[in-house]
Order: C-alpha cells, then structure tokens, then sequence
C-alpha cells in the first residue's frame, strides 16, 4: 500500500514539474518577444511625463468613444452578415458551400490599403460608413467560420421538437439555437472586437484624418511626432477595453462547458423558409465578393483596355526597380515567413492549450486563477498597436544575444505572436472536450503524460490542429501591421509589396500591386483550399472556434 | 530524472529553431560575412539603388552593404533617435530637412566631411560641424492633370493662390500633414509663403473652396485625382515635380504636370551614426552616395535630383519633371521648433 502511495505521488510530483516546464516556454516567448518590449516602450512615455495630461484631455475620451462605438458597430454587422453564413457552412448540403467556405476566408488576408481603396472607389469620400463596413467585411469570415464550427455538431432534435410544439421557425431558432450557439457567438464577436478596435490602415485610409482611433493616433504619435509619453496614455485606454472585451468573451466562454449536448449532424438540403437564411447568406458572400471581384478587375486593366502586364511584371521588379525583389520571390518570402510563423505558433500553441487545460483540470483555485490569466495574456497581443511592439523591439531586443533587431527572424515572431491567439482559441476548446476518463485510464495503465498526449490527445485533436495550423498559416500570409514594421527590403512579403507598389506612381506599378493582391488571394485560396480539405474529413466545418 | 515532457519541450524547440534556420537562411551566404565587413545603411522605403551599382561599391570598396529599410522619412528619424546609443545600423540615408534638426538635437550622428561634398551637395549644409551631407533634392508641388482643364475651357492654376480661387472649387486634393510626408511638406510650404500667422487664413480659404484631405499620398494621387490610373474626380493633387515623369503616355509626353511655383523643398541627407564601431566603413558609404556613380541612379531610382553638380538626368526630365528654379523652403531649425505646433493647429483649423 505504502510503495503504491509513494510512486503515485512522485508520478504526481513529475508531472507537474513537466506541466511547469511546458509552461515555461509559452510564458518566456510572451515575455520575450510581447511583454519586455511593450513594458518598456510604455515605460518610456511614462518617465517623459505628460501621461496624465493627455488622460485628462476630453479629446482623448471622444477617440476612445469613437473607437469602441465603431468596433462594436463593425462587429455586430459582421455577426449579422456572419450568422447565415455560418448556417449554411454548418448545415446545408448544396453544390458550392464547399467553395463559399473556402472564399469567405479571402477577405481577412487581403492588405487593408488594398481593401481600404477598393472602399474608397465606392464611396469617394470615406466617412463612417464605408470604415465600419470595411472592418466588418475583414471579419465575416471568423463569425461565419468561429459559429459554424458548434454549428454542426448541435442536436438538430432539439429544434424540431420546438417546432413539432408549435413554435415557428424563427421562434425555435431564437428560443433554441441561437442560446445554444451563445458562446460561439460572444466568443467570434470577442475576437472581431478586438480585430475592429486595433484596426489601423483602414481607419486611416477611410476616415481620412477626420475620424481617428485609438489606434491611429498611437500609430501618429508614437511614428510621426515620437510623441511616446501621449502614445502610452492612449495605450492605456486601449489596454482597459481590450481586457475589458476579454473578459466579456471569456464570460460566455465558460457558458460553454454546460451547453446542450453535441452531436454531429449531417448537413442536407434547405427546406421551405430555411431558403430565405440560403438567400440571405448567397446575399452576404455576393457582397464579400463584390471588392474581391473589383480588385481582380483592376488587376487586369488599363487605360488602353485589358491586359496581363501587371501579371507578367510579377517576374520582375516594377518600373525603375520599384521592389528589391521580384513579385515572385515576394510570394515565396510570404510562404517562407508564414511557414515559420505557424511553426513557432503551433509550438507554442499547442503547449500553452495543453498547460491551460491541465490547469484547468488541477484542484485548487490557485491553478484556475492561473489558467485564466494566462488564457487572457494569450490573448492581450491581439489587442496591442502592432506601432508599440514594432518600437518596443527597437529598445529592447539589442540585449539580446545576436542583435534580434534586424533580423529577418524578426517577421516569423511578430507574426507568430499575432496567430497564437488563434490558435489557442481553436485548440483550447477540442482539448477540453477530450474525455478526461480515457486520459486517467491510460496513466493508471503507466502511461507517461507524453505518451497519453500522443495516443489519446493528439488523435482526437488531429483535425482541430491541421485546422488551427492552416488557419495561422493564412492569416501569417496576409499580416501585414506588425510585418511592415520589420519585413527587410531585401525579404519583402507580398502583402509588403503590394504596400510598396502602390505607394509609386506609374500605370505598371499600380496594376502590378494589384496583380500581387490577386497573386495573395489565389495563394490564399489554394492553401485554405488544402486545409479544408484535411481538416474536415468527413466533409464538416473545421472544429474549434473558427 | 528528467521527466519525458521536458524532452519532448526541447526537441519541440530545437525542430522549430530549426526549420525556422532553415527557411530564412537561404537569402544570405553566411561565409561571405567572415571576410569582408558588413556596414548597415539605414535608410527610408522609397530608397533604390540599382543591384550592379551595389555590387561595384563592394567590389571597389571591399564592404559589403547591407540596406535596411525603416519607414518614411518621419519613422526612419524617429528609429534612429530611440536606438542612437546602439545603433541598428552604421551610416543612415532619408533624414530630410523636415526632421534633420530633431536627428542633430538628438545628437544622432557623428562629424563627417565627406571629400565629395564640394561638389555640390555643401550647398544644402545644415549644421556648420558637417554631420550631414545632403544626398538628393526633391520638390513636393500641386500636380494638375492639364486634359481636364482643357476639357473645361478653365485655364490652368498656377500658384498656391489660384487653389482657393472659386474657380476652382472642390478640384482639389491634399494630404493630411499629420500622416502623410508630401502633405507635411505642402503645409511647410504655405508656412513658408503666407507666414507663420497667415497660413491660418490660407488655409481657411482652402477649406471653404472645398480642398480634399486624404491620409495618405496612394489614396490622393490613385484615387481622387483624375490624372493618374485611377481617373478620380479632382483634376489637382498635392504631389511631386518628379510625378510627371512617371506618367507618360504612349505619345513619349507626360499626361500630368507640377505646378513649378507650388514647391517646398525636401533635402534628403545621409550620415554616419553617432555609435557605430565601423567608422571608417561607414564614411566610405557617405562618399558612395555622393559618388557620381550613385548620383547619377537617384534620379531614375527615387524621382529624386542628385545634390551633386553636373550629373546626367534621364531623357525626358526636362521636359517632364524640370527642376523647380525658386522652390519654397525653411531653414531646419524653424521647421523642429514649429512642425508639432503647426500640424496641431492645422488639425484643428481643419477638424481632422
């Protein structure tokens, strides 16, 4: 009896210095490459003083307001747009919803100067309109993609017993689906929140400096008039609301663990009114297509009608050398770059997902108040100015062995750190699910936490994994805020040079930025084309949150 | 005893150190760096040398040029000041007038003069101690598309003046001095013609004859302005002498033309960083750039003029892209002491 206590307690012993070890290194990448070089930007604004001043500045409050009130507007039209889509991602059996699901994603990866002029061609003169619809039209597709995941797995019978007592279809839907699809939604509003808040390129192009944001005027400050001081109060604020919306997210979250029973359901073909949802949804995704479709078009023309120059100006390198590099070697520094960037993500991911859920697991609310902490501090890079940690990187990273500063490591890290939280919000709720019963049944049979990670684990979350993988992956290709800060010109990323290109003047180098755009859009396609493909094996919405 | 996760951490950590080694080697030859050094020229985006011109420094020189590019004139000056105590590079290139006296202040760079510099480029000299040495000129001026005025029977406009004219109402496209450097440089330039007290009222009459303000140079130029590829509405767009030369149409002329009397000056300098352990290296780099080789690519590269004399423009400039006889300009001094002033009182004259 004796002996059997004692090897039980060393195994316990183990495993949670394995279950340290593990944490340690999500925790020293976030500290390293996120919160050093925040902190000490931030640090710096402070110890100039004037902090409270710009605090104490009514200006300041209407920015936030502004800020806030925009995000939340974009946001509940991404969820409104969002909501058919995801309906027929998840449950209807039509020829092309496998190509919809693939096209939804196209644009969250597009440059925002590319997409904030494809806006402004509608609406000439920018306002609050074409800026909140444009910060909505990025993020569609993670409501779409986020609530269709649950989607398809929620028990059909609940509603149609609903109906069979005699409610209507949209009485059932508000009644039954939509609480059950909650947290979902929250959770997908929590993260385009955030997206919407620290938006930066599209502000600037379509607000044309009469309506700014937090972000643009932390970006201003901190870029224009190293003004660091005003740029940390802003910072601030931005911090508050970004926890803030966190904190809501994580709130329906938790709503989660006691939702309505799971179980897959195959998706077959609308009946009656459920085509008015099709028709809304074909509506939603005809209007994603719509600038996607316009940019194509400029892509192939000029003024003296159509033509592939653009195109085939891709091998080199624009008038008078305009990139350093050509077109191609910018698509191939893309894939590299996001490559690594997925790799560093997942690692750190995956590890960080595997600690929360331990944590979560472990008695005590020591160890619940960790996981919590550390699943928001997961989060906190989406919601910092991509300016600040770019700058914070300048002060901090030259103690480093190697000079991290100007190296072309740099871009895999930065866009590493903005796709962890991704991952995790993909991985974190699979990795929950798996039955905690078959994990104590495989260590009582002796097996080491690595090897009940390898055989039960890892099996069951080999599809959340490929998802949250390919979807790092995609949105590493399209990052462009923190990239822009640190891409050398001799590396640029397509996203980077189409930013270039369209910065010059010239007939070749507009229509090449825009045939680099079309070049980013088919790479995307392709590779979210593959992802789907392994990630949904049995022709289903990828699992996890989006 | 190790635990089995700790290993699995490492060889976790080590395939991605790896993979990550792998992929983003391929660029640099890593043997190359051992023999001959490797000095880093900061410089802004807009910056382009040809590769073969690059390629006979170093085969002259015997250094090896590594550029790095940092943002705009604006950001790449700001970088420098936040890291001058350890530099990210030897010698930089972009500091303009507009932000040299905030890069002097700081105490950035490092005295230099440059054996090339009489042949030109002193006569842009901002600070008797040399630490700057101009490299290339450029004019920020209203740029018009002369087929819509023709169109119209409307005679062209000329000078700063003529924008505010009713005439020309709403025909007009600026970018905001806050977000954009050609839009800095235009309110720098009525600073210069109308005073620091009269620009406001300048100003105000632009606003009521409908100016435009965009953030940024790409939505002015492509989208607003009908001259470009773009064929927006307004046929008058705040950009550079140079922008006509890349304009022109199958004919061999230009489709669009600067306004020569609507220019402010923008010097761009180059320097050697106040830190850098490569002294020496470094100031040959600042002699390249003076170099009648480098000069001669500027032009072609960054629509751009050398500051050195007598160096060949491409054909086509004269006609093109002349360079303006009497541009506006301000000394650098009263540009630092105004510049976060005036761009604060132009917000608010402009509710942006």
């Amino acid at each position: 009896m004796a002996l059997a206590h004692g090897r039980v307690t060393q195994a316990q012993t183990a495993r949670t210095a394995g279950l340290a070890l593990l944490g340690l290194l999500p925790v020293a990448f976030l500290v390293v490459f996120f919160a050093w070089p925040v902190v000490a930007i931030l640090g710096r604004g402070f110890s100039a003083g004037g902090v409270d001043t710009v605090l104490a500045d009514a200006q300041t409050w209407q920015l936030a307001a502004f800020t806030l009130v925009s995000a939340a507007a974009s946001t509940v039209v991404a969820v409104v747009a969002g909501l058919p889509v995801a309906y027929v991602l998840a449950r209807v059996k039509l020829p092309g919803v496998g190509l919809a699901r693939t096209l939804v994603l196209v644009p969250f990866v597009l440059p925002t100067v590319v997409v904030g002029l494809a806006f402004r061609a509608l609406w000439p003169d920018g306002g609050v309109l074409p800026l909140v619809l444009a910060n909505a039209f990025f993020n569609v597709a993670v409501v779409a993609r986020t609530v269709a995941g649950l989607w398809s797995y929620l028990d059909p019978r609940a509603t149609e017993a609903a109906r069979a007592l005699g409610a209507s279809p949209w009485r059932a839907f508000r009644t039954v689906t939509l609480p059950a699809l909650g947290p979902a939604v929250a959770s997908a509003a929590a993260v385009v929140f955030l997206f919407c808040a620290t938006s930066f390129g599209v502000v600037l192009i379509l607000g044309g400096g009469r309506y700014r944001t937090l972000e643009t005027e932390i970006y201003l400050r901190t870029v224009d008039l190293l003004d660091l001081s005003g740029a940390a109060a802003l910072s601030l604020i931005q911090f508050a609301a970004v926890l803030a919306a966190l904190a809501l997210g994580a709130i329906a979250r938790k709503r989660r663990e006691n939702a309505v029973k799971l179980k897959q359901s195959a998706p077959r073909r609308p009946r009656k009114g459920e085509w008015w949802t099709v028709g809304a949804a074909t509506v939603v995704i005809a209007l994603l297509m719509t600038p996607i479709a316009a940019l194509l078009v400029e892509s192939v023309s000029t003024p003296d009608g159509w033509s592939l120059a653009g195109f085939r100006a891709l091998a080199g390198t624009g008038t008078d050398d305009a990139l350093q590099v050509s077109g191609w070697v910018a698509a191939k520094n893309s894939l590299a770059a996001a490559t690594d960037a997925t790799l560093l993500a997942m690692t750190v991911g995956v590890l960080a997902s595997v600690v929360l859920v331990a944590l979560r697991r472990a008695p005590g609310r020591l160890a619940r108040g960790m996981g919590e902490t550390m699943d928001a501090a997961l989060m906190l890079p989406l919601g910092v100015s991509a300016v600040t940690v770019g700058f914070g990187y300048l002060v901090t990273l030259d103690a480093l062995p190697g000079d991290l500063r100007t190296s072309p490591l740099l871009v895999p890290l930065a866009q590493a750190l903005v796709i962890i939280p991704l991952v995790v919000r993909m991985i974190l709720p699979v990795l929950r699910a798996v039955d905690v019963r078959l994990r104590q049944a495989a260590s009582t049979l002796g097996a080491s936490p690595a090897r009940v990670w390898r055989e039960i684990d890892l099996p069951l979350t080999a599809r959340s994994l490929v998802a949250a993988a390919g979807f790092g992956y995609v949105v590493a290709l399209g990052e462009f805020g923190a990239t822009s800060f640190l891409a050398r010109p001799d590396a640029p990323t397509l996203p980077v040079a189409v930013a270039t290109l369209i910065s010059r003047p010239g007939e070749l180098n507009n229509q090449m930025a825009y045939a680099a755009c079309a070049l980013l859009m088919i790479v995307t396609v392709a590779a979210v084309a593959l992802i789907d493909r392994f990630g949904s094996v049995r022709g289903h919405g990828t699992v996890g949150e989006f | 005893m190790i635990p089995r996760t700790a290993r699995t951490v490492l060889g976790l950590a080590t395939v991605t150190a790896l993979a990550s080694a792998c992929s983003l080697s391929g660029g640099s030859s890593g043997g190359d760096a051992q023999q001959t050094p490797t000095v880093t020229l900061v410089t802004h985006d807009s910056f382009v040398a040809p590769q073969d011109v690059l390629d006979a420094f170093q085969r002259q020189s015997g250094i090896k040029l590594k550029i790095l590019k940092s943002g705009d004139a604006g950001e790449l000056t700001n970088k420098l000041v936040l890291t001058k105590a350890n530099p990210i590079g030897d010698v930089a290139f972009g500091v303009d007038n507009t932000f040299a006296s905030r890069a002097l202040n700081e105490g950035v760079f490092q005295a230099y003069t440059s054996p090339e510099a009489d042949r030109g480029p002193q006569r842009y000299s901002v600070d008797p101690q040399h630490r700057l040495s101009a490299v290339d000129v450029g004019d920020v001026c209203v740029n018009i598309d002369p087929a819509y005025f023709a169109s119209k029977h409307l005679p062209e406009p000329k000078t700063y003046d003529d924008l505010a004219d009713p005439k020309y109402k709403d025909l007009t496209v600026a970018e905001s001095p806050a977000t954009a450097s050609p839009g800095l440089a235009f309110l720098l330039g009525t600073v210069a013609k109308y005073g620091e007290q009269g620009w406001h009222d300048y100003w105000a009459k632009l606003k009521a004859n409908g100016v435009k303000v965009d953030s940024g140079w790409e939505e002015a130029y492509t989208k607003d302005f009908s001259g470009s590829s773009g064929k927006g509405p307004r046929p008058i767009v705040v950009s550079y002498a140079s922008s006509p030369a890349a304009e022109i149409g199958d004919d061999g002329k230009p489709r669009t033309k600067a306004l020569l009397d609507t220019c402010f000056r923008q010097i761009e300098y180059a320097g050697v960083l106040a830190n850098t352990k490569q002294v020496p290296q470094a100031q040959k780099v600042v002699d390249f750039l003076l170099s009648q080789q480098f000069q001669s690519t500027v032009a072609a590269n960054m629509y751009v003029y050398p500051a050195r004399e007598g160096v060949d423009l491409p054909a086509g400039w004269a006609a093109a892209a002349p360079l303006p006889q009497d541009p506006a300009t301000l000394p650098a001094d009263q540009i630092q002491a105004g510049r976060e002033k005036w761009i604060g009182e132009w917000r608010s004259l402009m509710g942006a």
